[in-house]
């Protein structure tokens, strides 16, 4: 019991972090496109992310890992029930991460666009569909006890899901422009400021929406009110989301990030102490529904699991602090790799 | 086509592709610590410049080798559901501790050292390049532990209808595991070797930066041949190991149908599986294949025939790429023997650097037939002896949901596949921007 509870909690800190992290990439490849057409600051935009990318985006990969190693029936189930919008997930993250590396291995106008348009679409959908699968879970996803779906793509973009879809995307776009703001001077960062303060009224509208939708679409708040000291969880990120505004407001620069990081990380790990002990619900038969006790590996396992994260995810968060310190000076025309 | 055998040949497709690009990442990450280890110890600028061009090929590499990386891990569970419960508890830790342990470390200093040159001092810029070395090779040790397990499966119990882990030090210690990284390692420097002599010659042969190619040629010619000779090492050692714990594969890289004591080796032979026979043997060595699985000449070595039918993996394609690549492996180490000789009058041998440049795809092949070998010679297992590859698909995917994703696969890839090999070509040619 203990083991499978704890690995649930490192369960939703890995997605946690993730979303954490990866939001800002995928939110400013979604905004690329309105920010600017000219070449040299779209340089900039890529090279705001180019040091960060690549290591954000191993904590999707460690979050995929974890989920196979520690809930295998949970990974096979949830991973083969979401097919199709688990690898356009894929693919977008593929054309994203090639657009960093080649769009300024050429010179040429057309290869350029071919690569803008791979960031816009790896950077946009995966944001998007990660809410949808997300809300999608919550909500609960039709499969029965062998492990069987009943549902397809469409169904998956039911009006709850496209709330969720919409909130993650509005949230990472706004996470995105806070980085650039900070990672910039001059025009691109005023621009980059003014983007942000319109985005954070629709990031507050929606996760209002997606609050109040939850009570009725999710038996999320449930563990809330079983568990009143849970609540701290949503506080902290609505009162994060309310302090970037306050820090925009007062001209800071990194603060208003670091906030709504912190919103990403309390918001996502409100969803996941919703769903406690589930981790993938069925919609069709509560029987069915996968939770951390009935989709587990061993205690050996998440034993020897649990030993190699205590090594490990300090010293990863250690050097990763250190590499993003390292690289946290603003970026200009003299330094520009991509 | 049925659900199996399409997500088989998704699978198939990932990983080819993925694995023309991984070898040139983990190998030329020694080349470019080499140039910067000198780089920082003798001063020689040529070095810096050296292991900054080369890196910048390493880069364009190196970014597909990542994003088609997450596909394989996540394709366990979208297409092999079935496999993915059963043996999750051994085979998903391992994966885990892949990304946790190397997979952070690797992407973070990939791109410190990118960003790194003006940022940090000489020292910790070095640092950065053989933190990279570290993780990258770690990460092909897990990945080929992970794979080993599905080889030859160890250290777990049959229990709640799935396989468990019962002593992880067995698991990580399997001895398969350690001799595919041994062979895998040095095979992938073998290639990243030939890749730089390769250009590295052309250079030289067009009179472009000539002393700075000859630096780089040098340091390449000698890490070329130490490496072809152990990968052959290594593969005789790793062939012996297969003959005690896949005995099917054995037989069918050797095309042996009949169990006999004293088994030959035949230079040339070819298989018929029709027939349960080879359409030809000539030139038979006595006793050289016992002796080769057993350092006994009088060893007796299973056939084919000794096993169910629907337990032998496909022979053709199990014996062709075994022949072929061991072939490869004695023609590099020629050719890097060669190379060795002649490193300080390299410019001399106009001929030899024509042929460097143009064997460039050979590691290539012969690292892909390493890994088909590795995993037709498995079939029709999925975990040698414990599971088959026909129980482990996904049940609730249909054959059309693969299908669609299979030609995307099949797109996608295609269209990186020439940019990524077009641009390596490019700026390989090019050369070091003065």
């Amino acid at each position: 019991m203990f083991w499978q509870v704890i690995w649930f909690i490192l369960w939703g800190v890995l997605w946690a972090v993730y979303f954490m992290l990866d939001g800002f990439d995928l939110g400013l490849g979604t905004l690329m496109p309105f920010l600017s057409k000219e070449d040299t600051e779209r340089r900039i935009l890529y090279n705001a992310m180019g040091p960060f990318w690549d290591g954000n985006e191993v904590w999707l990969i460690t979050a995929g890992g974890a989920t196979f190693a520690a809930f295998p029936k949970t990974y096979a189930v949830m991973f083969s029930s979401l097919y199709s919008p688990l690898l356009l997930i894929l693919f977008a993250l593929i054309l994203r991460g090639v657009a960093f590396e080649y769009r300024s291995k050429l010179e040429g106008d057309g290869w350029k666009k071919i690569w803008d348009c791979c960031l816009f679409i790896g950077s946009f959908l995966p944001a998007l569909l990660f809410g949808v699968a997300f809300a999608n879970i919550f909500e609960g996803i039709p499969f029965d006890k062998a492990g069987m779906y009943h549902g397809n793509i469409l169904k998956l973009l039911n009006p709850y899901g496209l709330v969720g879809g919409i909130f993650f995307l509005l949230i990472f776009m706004m996470h995105g422009s806070l980085w650039l703001r900070f990672k910039t001077e001059g025009e691109l960062s005023e621009k980059a400021k003014s983007i942000a303060n319109k985005l954070w009224v629709l990031v507050l509208v929606f996760a209002l929406i997606f609050l109040i939708y939850s009570k009725f679409a999710t038996k999320l708040w449930d563990n809330y009110f079983n568990h009143p000291f849970l609540f701290i969880l949503p506080l902290i990120a609505v009162v994060s989301l309310i302090l970037v505004k306050v820090y925009l407001s007062k001209d800071e620069k990194f603060k208003p990030w670091l906030f709504s990081a912190l919103t990403i990380f309390f918001a996502t790990y409100w969803g996941v102490a919703g769903l406690f002990p589930d981790l993938f619900p069925s919609s069709i038969d509560p029987s069915a529904s996968l939770t951390i006790y009935n989709s587990s590996s061993t205690k050996l396992t998440l034993i020897i699991m649990t030993v190699v994260a205590l090594i490990f995810v300090p010293v990863v968060i250690g050097y990763q602090f250190w590499a993003y310190k390292k690289f946290s000076h603003v970026v200009t025309k003299e330094d520009l790799e991509y | 086509m049925s659900v199996t055998l399409l997500s088989r040949l998704q699978f198939a497709i990932a990983t080819y592709f993925h694995f023309l690009f991984v070898p040139l990442t983990l190998g030329l990450v020694w080349l470019l610590a080499i140039y910067e280890t000198k780089y920082v110890k003798t001063g020689d600028e040529d070095y810096k410049k050296l292991a900054k061009f080369w890196g910048k090929i390493f880069l364009i590499n190196f970014a597909i080798g990542i994003v088609t990386g997450i596909t394989l891990e996540f394709q366990f569970g979208t297409n092999w559901a079935k496999y993915s419960e059963y043996v999750g508890d051994v085979f998903g830790s391992l994966l885990a501790i892949e990304a946790t342990a190397a997979f952070f470390l690797e992407s973070t200093f990939v791109a410190v050292w990118l960003f790194g040159w003006e940022k940090l001092s000489k020292k910790a810029h070095l640092v950065s390049i053989w933190l990279v070395v570290l993780a990258s090779n770690l990460s092909g040790l897990w990945i080929l532990i992970a794979n080993a397990w599905m080889q030859h499966p160890v250290g777990y119990v049959i229990k709640n209808g799935r396989a468990e882990m019962s002593n992880f030090a067995a698991v990580v210690f399997n001895p398969i595991a350690w001799l595919k990284f041994l062979h895998t390692i040095p095979a992938s420097m073998t290639l990243a070797g030939f890749f730089v002599m390769g250009f590295s010659g052309y250079h030289i042969l067009k009179k472009n930066n000539v002393e700075l190619f000859k630096k780089a040629f040098r340091i390449a010619a000698t890490f070329t041949l130490i490496a072809a000779l152990i990968v052959v090492i290594v593969g005789h050692e790793h062939a012996a190991e297969v003959s005690k714990v896949q005995p099917t594969k054995l037989a069918a890289m050797e095309s042996l149908w009949n169990t006999q004591k004293s088994a030959p080796m035949y230079l040339f032979l070819w298989p018929d599986a029709k027939n349960e026979k080879n359409s030809f043997e000539i030139l038979p060595i006595p006793g050289a294949l016992s002796f080769l699985a057993y350092q006994s000449f009088s060893a007796e070595v299973k056939g084919l025939k000794a096993f169910p039918k629907e337990d032998r993996p496909p022979v053709l394609p199990t014996f062709l790429s075994f022949r072929l690549m061991v072939g490869l492996g004695f023609l590099f180490i020629l050719l890097a023997f060669i190379a060795f000789l002649k490193r300080d009058k390299i410019e001399e041998y106009p001929k030899f650097l024509k042929i460097l440049l143009y064997v460039i795809p050979l590691p290539y092949l012969a690292i892909e037939l390493g890994w088909t070998l590795a995993e037709v010679g498995r079939q029709p297992w999925i975990v040698y002896g414990l599971m088959k590859v026909k129980n482990a698909v996904s049940p609730t995917i249909t054959s059309s949901q693969v299908l669609v994703s299979v030609i995307a696969f099949t797109v996608v890839y295609t269209l990186l596949g020439i940019a990524a090999f077009y641009l390596i070509i490019k700026t390989a040619k090019e050369g070091p921007k003065n």
